[in-house]
């Protein structure tokens, strides 16, 4: 038995490892200065990421800054105000059914929403697609530690007059700080590497472009474009965008692991 | 004629002190199930008074009536009144957060906030009063004090709480209480999660504090309702079954059923 699942361990990790290996090995070959600080090339010539880079870090922080407020605040109604109600029950559910959602279809809603109304692909819209993504991963994180905060905590707060507002800002969030954190890790390294729904909505743009009502370049879509070209330098900087994104994905789930590591320490 | 002159020397003294809190007729439900059956009693103004009994006869229910903290939770109901200096503090227009102010709570297990050792007590003091920060100083060393916790944190205040050992986190907190100005505090078997060295510090300071507060515990610890309180209530079941000075339930109570318990037959 034991043996079977060590193979089967195995088995897991060789894939991996292989994936990681491919990724490094072919991602730090084209991996230079210009990668940071140049545009993507026209085909057939030498050029960076910067535009793409600069693109999902954008849309990243518009989404994240969009998100967050709305998924803190919903988990914090169903951990705190509506604890024992049937509406948060119901959101519960629905938040579930979110988080599994198929992020194509995210990315075709936001399209329906906002990118057939404007008449063509811009930054904004690929950034509301994200938010929609972060937003019942950061709910489900918020409502799921402040629930692990104890009830006593609680009792102890309202017990020296503190009104309610006052226990949930200064003594649970405090309390579940590092979990919720945590959560928006999460929800960054989930957004960073989506490439579906920015294709329905910031779609690419070879160029620079700072304007979040144009069609924006971002990593995801710049790699699904360059890895399917037949032009050998678009190939490299897909290996190394690709490389990048893991890289930060990686670093991101280790900030969130030491984060929770810590909790659990006290 | 001399006969009714000569007073009962028992009866002036109850009747001389001042009541604090006065039952009237309580009931209280989970839900649909009774927890408290017509309770009705008075606690005199500084002085401890316990309440005793087996496991779910509704002594900490009684206890969390006092400052409402139960109606943090749906379905649980009280109905009659509890007179704080005579004023019904069940009364629909009672501000909630004032009445907790005045009647501050030690819980079983000690809460520390997650802050530091000053910041735990500042954070009630400054909800209701805007203090400047050597006054605030002052206010957070005295209620340290005055819960002999000042000597061993003094020079750690900027310390987490959680730091703390079990028994000093219990006096923090018991500080925490002292340091808002209560009138009345009510301690929730504030020792039985602690040693018994940290259990004897506890009612140490049971007995300082009840010069300047009135002061109700909930124990399941009989010698420590003995030691500490100046009258005890027995209760069973949700009924309130005798109360009286603390000494009388534990020499000659009149109820058979105090008598079973204190002497070890049930509970």
């Amino acid at each position: 038995m034991m043996a079977l699942c060590v193979v089967a361990a195995g088995i897991g990790l060789a894939w991996l490892a292989l994936i990681l290996g491919a990724l490094v090995y072919k991602g730090t070959a084209g991996l230079s200065l210009a990668v940071f600080t140049e545009m993507t090339p026209p085909p057939g010539e030498a050029g960076g990421l910067l535009n793409a880079i600069a693109g999902s870090l954008l849309m990243t922080i518009i989404a994240v800054v969009v998100g967050t407020p709305i998924g803190v605040l919903a988990g914090t109604y169903m951990a705190e105000y509506g604890r024992f109600s049937r509406i948060t029950t119901v959101v519960r559910f629905i938040n579930d059914i979110l988080l599994s959602a198929p992020s194509i279809i995210i990315g075709l809603f936001v399209y329906e929403l906002m990118v057939r109304p404007m008449g063509h692909f811009s930054a904004i819209a690929g950034a509301v697609a994200l938010a929609i993504l972060v937003i019942p991963v950061v709910v489900r994180t918020t409502e799921d530690m402040l629930n692990l905060v104890p009830n006593a905590l609680r009792e102890a707060g309202a017990a020296i007059g503190a009104p309610r507002w006052v226990v949930i800002r200064s003594v649970a969030y405090r309390a579940a700080l590092s979990g919720i954190v945590t959560g928006i890790l999460l929800a960054i390294a989930r957004i960073s590497g989506e490439t579906a729904p920015l294709l329905f909505t910031a779609l690419n743009n070879q160029f620079w472009s700072s304007n979040i009502n144009a069609p924006m370049a971002s990593l995801p879509v710049t790699i699904f474009q360059f890895a399917l070209s037949p032009y050998e330098e678009w190939q490299q900087l897909a290996w190394t965008g690709a490389l990048i994104i893991t890289l930060t994905v990686l670093g991101l789930s280790i900030l969130a692991r030491s984060l929770t590591g810590r909790r659990e320490d006290r | 004629m001399t006969q009714m002159l000569s007073p009962d020397m028992t009866m002036t003294e109850t009747v001389a002190e001042k009541t604090k809190i006065e039952v009237k007729n309580l009931n209280f439900y989970y839900g649909q199930s009774k927890a408290l059956k017509d309770i009705s009693l008075s606690l005199p103004e500084r002085s401890v008074t316990a309440f005793i009994g087996p496991s779910g006869c509704g002594k900490s229910t009684l206890l969390r009536v006092f400052n409402r903290i139960y109606e943090l939770y749906p379905k649980q109901t009280a109905e009659g009144q509890v007179l704080l200096d005579g004023k019904n503090i069940l009364d629909r227009s009672q501000d909630l957060n004032l009445l907790r102010t005045k009647i501050g709570m030690v819980f079983q297990k000690p809460t520390p906030f997650p802050m530091s050792i000053y910041e735990n007590i500042a954070f009630g003091v400054r909800l209701y009063e805007n203090l400047g920060k050597s006054e605030m100083d002052g206010r957070v060393e005295q209620a340290l004090k005055r819960a002999a916790l000042w000597s061993e944190v003094k020079d750690k205040l900027n310390a987490s709480g959680l730091s703390l050992s079990g028994g000093q986190q219990q006096r923090l907190c018991i500080a925490r209480t002292v340091a808002v100005k209560p009138e009345v505090i009510l301690l929730d078997e504030p020792a039985s999660a602690l040693d018994p060295l940290s259990t004897a510090k506890i009612e140490e300071l049971i007995d300082e504090l009840q010069a300047d507060y009135t002061i109700v515990i909930v124990t399941h610890n009989m010698q420590q309702a003995a030691r500490v309180s100046r009258q005890t209530a027995f209760m069973y079941l949700g009924e309130l079954v005798e109360f009286d000075r603390t000494e009388k339930i534990f020499t000659s109570p009149r109820e058979k059923r105090t008598q079973d318990y204190i002497t070890g037959r049930f509970g």
